[in-house]
């Protein structure tokens, strides 16, 4: 047989080969990013979760055209009775608050207070805490040890207590709701990243570099810091969630911005329970909100937490 | 026809006697939500005689442990088909009830994994972990238990015994950790003992000890083993015969030292001549088998192998011959599949030589 | 073993001391300084003075904060501004109520979670499955407050099946030995006075266990899906052992560590919880004293409370962390 009929045999078979054997649709080579968000893409919990985050920073974003009337002006209070608040109705959709204040139009103001609440205590906790964790995770020695007693003396208060705390010493503002809140993110946002740290820097990569003569500070800014940061994406997420239920239950009890006048889901709550029994609905939309915009942050950080993890490459 | 082939290949160990386990067409396809299904086994037949050793080789991703789990029951029961035959002492297993396969496994057949660390329950003693087999198939009562089992590590040679009982597997090392899954595996004197890879995951001269433990007590037992392994060395020191397997079917089996003196499949031929030896001189160079196991053919279009075959022909491809490759008879005690093996001249006696290519 | 908890204990310590001087901070910090704390917000700057000079305020901080710790190791946390009593009297009386109510929400959360949690592994890929992982979704962002408003509403206001305000019906005129409602119809022989108790921690409960619960959940079924994949499960099976000695023994005694974990971070939510439960149904136990000093700027209970609170979150974290040793071999060697 000669030379060429062998090579011809040799790649009808390899064309075969390479046909059968083609990568599968996976994640060969592709970088993190990419693939979690072909995964994400895929699912369908994550993208209830997105269309609701997105669907609130619309709202929020273009409240003052898309509310039908002024969130203050009592427009219909001259028909609110005793024991009887008006329902939906031309121009009102959701019908009014007891003070005769349109519901709809309070609603979709509220989510600005929500998403202003929910973003700047969580970027303060989060910042504060990611640097703590920094500080812990790349040094070590004893400033971990003092840096994680200190977070676990900041632990030792249960959440809302704290944020009681902290907003009692820093008076009835909304921005003493946010600092309370931020303060106990900090903790949780400390010892995650010090944790994924830590991980990071007995991984293989991280003691070759070492080996290889790499300053430290070039292997924690360059290697291990970027790998750790999936969790504290995730955790963000999550925490923006919780961090709009927390200022509702701080609402509720009372602290805060003390004028309930204003458009804002857990004052709404609290001064809903009062005629709980006349309309209860003046307390169910603005629960409602809450908890979908909550589910809807909680969902999305979940299906975050699934698509970054790198146990699922595969 | 497969069971005309088996006859003759059975008939190694104990002429008469009928087989442990018989395999019959074996399949096993995997199906994943939203994907393409695999055949991980893909019609695998073999029999076993009581007391014989037989060994299941091939690279990671041929099946072999696959099959092992099917015969002994133990794939999921979601995305996994499994058809064919498996019959323990003529008893069908697939398809047989759990509570018939509980019967049998743990009793009359053990089974030894790869990880011993994992293997283990972490959170309950080495002692509860023998004394449940013991509790559970043979009914023994406490105090009988717990001296069995002491006598069961002493005779996996696990030193001060009764101390282990109370101890917790991360107190164990691992070549301790897997004698006492062997204990656990023979605990009840199975007829069957199925090994997957039990060394891998262990030191070179662990290895060494535990394969002769193994050995020892499978000719003192008169258990059947099934040595699972893409290890040749573990092979060579153990097994009676040896099934050859890749991209989950059988394609060459011999006796052990057939397979090692003539080797007629070019995979087997390839293995063999891949291991380096240490008389050759220096600066040899090594002879892989080139590819990997990705680059393989669906079996319905050919000889999966030929990609990476120095041997292959057009017909070993289905479009060209017509037909699949079959396996068949290829000598006493020998089945092939293949179209084009390795040849050796009858002249050469005792020669170890891999045949040279057409 | 002992070394372990030893060791643990000594680690507590310092966050012990670092809490006082945390809450110390707090007070002095509050606007107007303790004497505002002690005298109320309208009091005029000569009392202030006085009050200053008569409680040594003007005296070095750290004087004043081992002045601090060696009341509050006596547990002197000072007066109630509200109720004129002292503090810890205030705290002693409350807190049987808060306690029955923890222990009933965690019962109800625990009781139904787990074999919750299990089914929801055990069914995996099925209807039964898919439910409890929306539910226990739900249940962590519904608002706590919202929720027992929503059960008050309905089964107390509404439906009248259940008693939706207080711990006990007051015309009951029950003997109250221990505070411990429901343990002091027990001790009296009074049946129905001990059930009356019960039958007003059922709504607060449910509403204060639901997060606690939908926690559990979803940790019991992460957890036993990772451990049915287990290899020594499968050893398990090769053993051919009893599906009960499988689920029992390899099963649920390695899923369960992490839920334990859980449960005793759950403290803390409860704790949280409790403030609001009480408030909504109107409980009379710490969380309600707490809401009502901080509408009156009641900071010297805020303070105590909080304080012994946050030492009773330690504690219970220690409890968990010993346990987890026990249940855990592991863990010990560390």
């Amino acid at each position: 047989m000669t030379a060429s009929l062998g090579n011809r045999r040799r790649e009808r078979i390899d064309a075969l080969a390479a046909r059968a054997g083609a990568l599968p649709e996976g994640d060969g080579g592709v970088s993190l990013v990419k693939s979690a968000f072909r995964r994400l893409r895929r699912n369908p919990v994550a993208i209830i979760g997105a269309v609701i985050v997105v669907v609130f920073l619309l709202v929020a974003l273009f409240a003052p055209w898309l509310a039908p009337k002024d969130p203050y002006a009592q427009s219909l209070l001259s028909e609110v009775r005793q024991g009887s608040i008006p329902g939906p109705r031309p121009g009102y959709p959701l019908g009014v608050d007891q003070l005769g204040r349109d519901l709809l139009s309070r609603l979709i103001y509220g989510s600005r207070q929500s998403l202003v609440i929910g973003v700047v205590a969580t970027v303060l906790g989060s910042f504060f805490g990611l640097l703590l964790g920094v500080l812990a995770g790349a040094f070590g020695g004893w400033v971990d040890t003092v840096i994680m007693r200190f977070v676990d003396i900041l632990l030792s208060v249960p959440g809302l207590l704290m944020a009681i705390s902290i907003s009692v010493l820093l008076g009835q503002n909304q921005v003493s709701l946010m600092i309370a809140i931020a303060v106990t993110q900090v903790p949780v946002f400390a010892r995650l990243l010090r944790g994924s740290m830590l991980v990071q820097r007995d991984r293989d990569y991280a003691v070759a570099a070492q080996a290889l003569g790499v300053r430290r500070r070039r292997i924690v800014l360059s290697h291990v810091l970027p790998n750790s940061l999936s969790p504290v994406i995730v955790q963000a997420t999550l925490s923006l969630a919780t961090a709009i239920i927390e200022a509702a239950a701080l609402s509720f009890l009372g602290l805060g911005n003390p004028d309930i006048s204003r458009p804002e889901w857990g004052a709404m709550l609290a001064s809903a329970q009062s005629v709980l029994s006349v309309r209860p609905q003046l307390a169910i939309y603005p629960a409602l909100c809450i908890i979908v915009v909550a589910l809807g942050f909680t969902l999305l950080g979940e299906a975050l937490r699934e698509a970054l993890d790198p146990k699922f490459r595969r | 026809m497969s069971r005309a082939v088996s006859s003759a290949v059975r008939g190694a160990a104990a002429p008469g006697q009928p087989p442990v386990l018989e395999v019959d067409d074996l399949a096993v396809t995997f199906t994943r939500r939203g994907e393409a299904s695999t055949r991980a086994v893909d019609g695998v037949s073999f029999a076993v005689a009581p007391g014989e050793t037989i060994g299941l080789v091939g690279e990671s991703g041929c099946g072999k442990s696959v099959t092992s789990l099917a015969i002994m029951g133990l794939l999921p029961k979601r995305g996994v088909e499994v058809s064919g035959s498996v019959r323990f002492d003529g008893e069908e297993l697939l398809g047989a009830s759990d509570k018939s396969l509980r019967k049998l496994r743990g009793a009359d057949m053990g089974m030894v994994f790869q990880d011993p660390l994992s293997s283990l329950n972490p959170t309950v003693t080495i002692g509860t972990q023998v004394t449940e087999v013991l509790y559970e198939h043979r009914h023994m009562a406490k105090k009988d238990a717990v001296a069995e089992a002491a006598d069961l590590l002493d005779r996996v040679g696990i030193p001060d015994p009764v101390r282990r009982l109370g101890e917790y597997p991360h107190q164990l090392s691992g070549g301790m950790r897997q004698r006492a899954l062997i204990a656990m595996a023979l605990a009840c004197s199975p007829r069957l003992l199925i090994a997957d890879e039990p060394t891998t995951a262990l030191d070179v001269t662990i290895q060494a000890q535990i394969l002769e433990l193994l050995r020892e007590l499978v000719q003192g037992s008169g258990t059947a083993l099934i040595m699972i392994t893409h290890d040749l060395g573990v092979v060579a020191g153990l097994c009676d015969r040896v099934h050859v397997m890749y991209a989950g079917k059988i394609i060459e089996t011999a006796d052990r030292h057939d397979l090692f003196a003539r080797p007629r499949q070019p995979y087997t031929g390839g293995l063999l001549g891949s291991v380096p030896r240490l008389d050759a001189g220096r600066g040899t160079p090594l002879t892989p088998i080139r590819g990997s196991a990705r680059d393989a053919i669906p079996w319905a279009e050919g000889c999966a192998f030929a990609p990476r075959c120095d041997h292959a022909q057009d017909d070993c491809l289905t479009e060209v011959s017509g037909s699949t490759i079959p396996l068949e008879y290829d000598g006493p005690g020998r089945e092939l599949r293949c179209r084009h093996p390795l040849q050796y001249p009858p002249a050469a006696t005792g020669a170890t030589a891999v045949g040279a290519p057409r | 073993m002992l070394r372990f908890i030893v060791r643990r204990v000594l680690q507590l310590i310092p966050i012990l001391l670092g809490l006082s001087i945390l809450l110390f901070a707090w007070l002095r910090s509050l606007p107007g300084g303790p004497a505002v704390a002690a005298l109320g917000e309208r009091a005029t700057p000569a009392k202030i003075a006085a009050y200053n000079k008569a409680f040594g305020l003007d005296q070095p901080l750290w004087t004043q904060y081992l002045r601090f710790l060696s009341r509050a190791v006596r547990l002197d946390f000072g007066t109630s501004q509200t109720t004129g009593r002292a503090v810890t009297d205030e705290f002693l009386t409350r807190f049987p109520g808060t306690v029955e109510l923890t222990i009933f929400a965690m019962a109800f959360a625990i009781g139904v979670g787990i074999p919750l949690g299990y089914l929801a592994a055990r069914k995996h890929g099925t209807w039964i499955d898919s439910a409890s992982v929306i539910g226990s979704l739900l249940g962590v962002t519904i608002p706590v407050f919202f929720l027992a408003y929503l059960l008050r509403l309905l089964f107390a206001v509404q439906l009248g099946w259940l008693p939706g305000s207080g711990r006990q019906d007051v015309r009951m005129e029950a003997t109250h030995i221990t505070n411990f409602y429901v343990l002091d119809g027990l001790l009296t022989r009074e049946w129905d006075a001990s059930w009356d108790a019960v039958l007003h921690l059922v709504l607060p409960g449910i509403a204060l266990g639901t997060i606690p619960l939908a926690i559990i959940v979803r940790i019991t079924r992460a957890s036993v899906l990772d451990v049915v994949n287990e290899d020594y499960v499968r050893t398990a099976q090769a053993k051919g052992l009893a599906t009960n000695t499988v689920r029992r023994r390899h099963i649920l005694r390695n899923a369960l560590l992490p839920v334990s974990t859980t449960i005793g971070l759950q403290a803390g939510l409860l704790l949280s919880g409790a403030v609001l439960t009480e408030t909504v149904f109107a409980f009379g136990g710490v969380g309600s004293a707490l809401r009502t000093a901080i509408s009156n700027r009641d900071y010297a209970l805020l303070q105590g409370f909080i304080l012994i609170l946050a030492i009773m979150y330690v504690l219970v974290n220690l409890l968990v962390d010993i346990s987890y040793g026990l249940l855990d071999p592991r863990v010990r060697v560390k």
